[in-house]
């Protein structure tokens, strides 16, 4: 239909806008941006994982804007402490906060939930695994973030897609994680769901190991004595250099190294530490999807921004904070106001088709969790993650068996 | 160093304790959250404080009965339904019990001062890795409250208000008991012990008892103070709650604010944890948005404080404002 | 399993050991003369990681050359730190002497965060990966090069306290502090002296130790509690006891997380200092004071 100014139209418009001026403060005071805080661990022993995060809350405001989006970002560091989070939570909901993202680690996330339930402030997670913090009965958060049940599911069911592409003959493995809430989670999710899983090889062993240890070493070496095929890992940040490491220098060579879902496997610091040994290990967690318009964006915007950082090794972090704020900016566009409720109403009913992270659109369950956050195998080629399944949004195919140590220059 | 407060001190303590009752009517909720915070410190530190200061057994391991208090009793809970108020019982059982072996081991293996400090140590980290690794607590993995069962005070399920007041009461009902324990038998026994034990020995007091009394009172005041956190925060983690870092937490306040005295742990409390929510604001309010400054600072501030004021700030204050009658 | 296996998992564990050992007798030293609790022990440790980091990043300096000059930083770092502060800490009560520490200890943490960032700082040394095969066992080049350095400053550090009249008025006034004032000793600069060896050996044990872990501000508290747990079992004030007590707990954490479940090996060094506490608080190579 061509757009014509008819008479009709001129009136109807003078009418509107008479009304419009006549209205009542109320409704002529809407907010015009969404304030909110990004409560992140930028101290403390997660200060790695949470300054990851926080890059990717800094180039935010900016694709958003971009985007149609009116938000103003706040940034408070938690410190990693469960009694900081809550005193900032209340602090930064008084200064006017409509919303909160955050914070990276369960028990923080958790404190800050708290908050924002006796407040009706919403929450919008951006990372934390902990299955229960769904389970808890929490009605104003939302989490945009698999749990570690969903994260091995997926990583199991990769791991068998990684197998038949790369015809790769597995006989047995070994399960690899860190004693830490986040290891214990995927050890659960791991010991109820492999045995179903209809994998082709074994799993020989799962070896649990004190993520406050500084030495790997004897790890290595019982993996090691028990020869398998793949190692499947579950590490924080620093322990994947270690384990590298040490295999290394134990002249032990799996045909793959894969996880089922965590970090420690494509951090800058283990790019730097091992150099070309770093490459194949295959991780299968959710990730940038390359393909998607919002994702180029928050890469254009992130590098610029952060020149000695690199968006393909950060985008997990980047991309889910990003992610968090923008169910956030998405839930205030269509609720047209600030009041906590009917935000959370707005926010729970999100559904976004043009985001960050490989997937379907963005949807939360009546608990607040998004179910249907799907993995990717993700292998790090020339010190660089590159998505390697699913096909439709691979950039290369698999590589396995891993190359020798000592044939890498 | 147990000055009884003067007629003036006490209008003055009194004052205060209202405001407290009555702060929630006008204080915003950030004010409350940094209260309740500052009552737990208090609470714990004075618990500490009893086995420190008045019995003189270095303890950097308290964070054991804190944990041990919160499992016991969230296991009681979400397992057999066991509310906290009888709970509470359970865990001070638990704890007493890890107690009074720690202090018998010390005490009768005459383990004392920094061997005694990392024999508590041990335990608590020891018990920390262990529950690590117990499924039924949840193990590493960690323990959850559900949050939406509201208005069942007597179980702890309710907003904030009602933690206010219950760590109001604890922090409140802890400077009662000790300046009570101070004036009793015990608490004379305690002193004796603590200045000269041989001494003390030779006067007929029986050391031991008098040690493993502060021991086991000490670490069962502790453990309520684990309850309270297991209910307050809805989850635990052994990393978290078992820390050697929460144990250390524990006890800034006593030594900032004065060992061995009554309102040493309380005036501690009240300046250490402002303390931490200022430096925030200040770095934040000069732009410093640089992780790392505040905690800085807040190292610096501790030394200095030690360094001018080793007896803690409380006898200082005493003195200056004049609110004791000092005995020479 | 391959007995061999067994071997190489004590091996390791002695090597580890021997470099923890190192940095418990930087603890003993200072325990065992000036009696004052250095709490913050382990993030001096973590601040020389950081400063072999440096070295090898900015001038390409081998950490094991580099224990050298960060040992003498950290010796005069140890002497003026000592004179200026911990000094009138002497003697004094346990907690007010811990709470200055661990004030130290938390501006240090900050401090590597701030400066450094929170990523890992590993050095990546040409012969990193290597590993010597003697026999059937596989050896790291890099543990037993810095297991070797760690021995040779200790033996160093021995010599030093037998042999010249310094480190015997040392071992005096560790002694019998009443009478080495008696016989005309500056306790005071000597207490100085001590302190600054402790932390050259904290300094030279925080280098070799970067070879081996890699420098993160949070490892601080770790690396205290290893220390305080080798010097209790090694027996304070023993230099021998140190390394022995390294070796030590070394080997059992190694054979504890080989055999049972690695993440329950400290358990095991925990349950050791309680016995050690218990039964024979003077450590293995201590003496009964």
């Amino acid at each position: 239909m061509t757009k014509t100014i008819t008479r009709r139209r001129l009136m109807a418009g003078a009418t509107a806008t008479t009304a419009l001026l006549a209205a009542p403060p109320l409704i002529r005071a809407q907010p015009q941006a969404l304030k909110i805080a990004v409560l992140l661990p930028r101290s403390g022993y997660l200060a790695q994982a949470g300054q990851s995060c926080h890059r990717g809350a800094q180039i935010a405001g900016k694709v958003l804007s971009d985007h149609g989006y009116r938000v103003e970002l706040v940034h408070i560091d938690i410190e990693s402490s469960p009694d900081v989070s809550r005193t900032q939570a209340e602090k930064v909901i008084n200064e006017g906060a409509h919303c909160i993202v955050g914070a990276f680690d369960s028990a923080c996330t958790l404190a800050i939930a708290q908050v924002c339930e006796q407040r009706q402030v919403p929450l919008s997670i951006n990372i934390a695994a902990a299955p229960p913090i769904t389970e808890q009965g929490y009605k104003f958060l939302v989490r945009n973030f698999p749990t570690g049940g969903m994260l091995v599911s997926n990583g199991l069911r990769l791991i068998k897609d990684v197998l038949d592409a790369t015809k790769l003959a597995a006989k047995t493995a070994v399960f690899l994680h860190a004693n830490d809430t986040f290891g214990a989670a995927q050890r659960t999710a791991m010991d109820a769901l492999f045995p179903r899983a209809g994998l082709p090889f074994q799993l020989a062993e799962s070896i649990a190991y004190d993520p406050r240890a500084q030495d790997l070493s004897v790890e290595v070496t019982k993996i090691r004595a028990l020869n398998p095929d793949l190692v499947l890992t579950v590490t924080r940040a620093a322990d994947a250099i270690k384990l590298v490491r040490d295999m290394v220098r134990q002249r032990f060579e799996p045909k793959g190294i894969i996880s089922p879902g965590s970090p420690g496997l494509y951090d800058e610091e283990f790019f730097q530490a091992l150099g070309p040994l770093a490459d194949y290990p295959i991780y299968n967690i959710p990730w940038a999807n390359p393909k998607a318009s919002m994702s180029q964006a928050l890469e254009a915007a992130f590098k610029p921004a952060h020149p000695n950082f690199r968006f393909a090794v950060e985008c997990f972090n980047v991309g889910f904070t990003f992610e968090a704020l923008l169910v956030a900016a998405d839930g205030f566009k269509r609720a047209g106001t600030t009041n906590g409720a009917a935000l959370m109403q707005a926010i729970r009913a999100t559904n976004i088709a043009d985001h960050v992270m490989i997937g379907p659109p963005i949807k939360f369950d009546d608990k607040g969790q998004n179910v249907g956050i799907p993995s990717a195998a993700v292998q790090s080629r020339n010190r660089t993650p590159t998505v390697v399944l699913p096909a439709e949004v691979a950039t290369t195919t698999p590589v396995l068996p891993m190359p020798g140590w000592q044939r890498r220059s | 160093m147990i000055g009884s407060l003067n007629p003036r001190a006490r209008v003055l303590l009194l004052v205060l304790l209202a405001a407290l009752i009555a702060a929630p009517l006008v204080a915003d909720r950030y004010l409350i959250s940094v209260l309740i915070l500052i009552f737990y410190f208090a609470y714990v530190g004075q618990a500490w404080n009893l086995m420190m200061g008045f019995a003189g057994q270095l303890s950097l391991g308290h964070a054991l009965y804190v944990g041990l208090g919160g499992y016991v009793s969230a296991l009681l809970w979400l397992k057999f339904g066991v509310g906290p108020w009888l709970g509470v019982f359970a865990a001070v059982a638990v704890a007493a019990a890890f107690g009074a072996v720690i202090g018998w081991l010390g005490f009768r293996f005459g383990i004392e001062g920094v061997y005694f400090a990392l024999l508590t140590i041990a335990f608590a980290e020891f018990t920390r890795i262990a529950f690590d690794h117990i499924d039924y607590a949840g193990a590493a993995g960690g323990l959850f409250l559900r949050v939406d069962e509201s208005g069942e005070w007597w179980n702890l399920r309710g907003g904030t208000l009602l933690f206010y007041y219950l760590a109001l009461a604890l922090a409140a009902g802890a400077l009662v008991l000790t300046a009570f324990l101070a004036r009793t038998r015990l608490g004379y026994q305690w002193l004796a012990v603590r200045e000269d034990e041989e001494a003390a020995r030779a006067l007929g007091i029986n050391a031991f008892r008098a040690k493993m009394m502060a021991v086991l009172i000490s670490s069962a005041m502790t453990a309520v103070g684990g309850v309270f956190t297991a209910f307050y925060n809805n989850n635990l983690f052994p990393s978290r709650v078992f820390d050697i870092n929460r144990s250390i937490e524990i006890i800034l306040a006593p030594v900032v604010g004065g060992l061995g005295t009554v309102f040493g742990p309380v005036v501690g409390a009240f300046i250490l944890t402002p303390l931490g929510e200022a430096l925030t604001a200040l770095t934040g309010l000069f732009g410093i948005n640089t992780p790392g400054v505040k905690g800085a600072f807040y190292g610096l501030a501790l030394m200095v404080i030690i360094v001018l004021k080793p007896s803690g700030i409380w006898p200082w204050l005493a003195r200056t404002l004049r609110l004791t009658e000092h005995r020479p | 399993m391959n007995p061999t296996i067994y071997l190489e998992v004590v091996v390791q564990g002695v090597l580890t050991g021997l470099v923890y050992g190192l940095m418990a007798l930087g603890l003993s030293v200072i325990f065992g003369v000036v009696r004052v609790v250095n709490f913050a022990h382990g993030e001096f440790t973590v601040a020389a990681m950081y400063a072999a980091f440096l070295l090898f990043t900015l001038f390409g300096v081998d950490p094991l050359i580099a224990t050298v000059p960060i040992a003498i930083v950290f010796f005069g770092v140890g002497y003026g730190l000592q004179l200026a502060l911990v000094n009138r800490f002497v003697g004094r009560a346990e907690h007010e002497q811990f709470i200055l520490l661990v004030g130290l200890a938390i501006i240090i943490v900050n401090g590597t965060l701030l400066i450094f960032g929170a990523d890992a700082r590993p050095v990546r040394l040409s012969y990193g990966f290597d590993s010597f095969l003697v026999g059937p066992v596989i050896v790291d080049k890099v543990r037993l090069y810095a297991a070797a350095a760690a021995l040779t400053v200790a033996a160093a550090l021995f010599l030093f306290f037998r042999f010249k009249p310094t480190g015997t008025a040392i071992r005096a006034c560790a002694d019998n502090l009443v009478g080495a004032a008696v016989v005309g000793l500056n306790v005071r600069k000597l207490y100085a002296l001590t302190f600054g060896l402790g932390l050259a050996c904290v300094g030279a044990a925080g280098a070799l130790m970067e070879t081996i872990a890699d420098a993160k501000p949070e490892l601080g508290p770790v690396y205290t509690l290893i220390a305080f747990i080798i010097v209790i079992v090694g027996g304070l004030g023993s230099m021998t006891g140190a390394l022995v007590g390294g070796v030590l707990i070394g080997i059992s954490e190694a054979l504890a997380g080989f055999v049972l479940a690695p993440s329950m090996k400290s358990m095991l060094s925990f349950a050791l200092l309680i016995l050690v506490l218990v039964l024979r608080p003077q450590g293995i190579m201590g003496r009964r004071t």
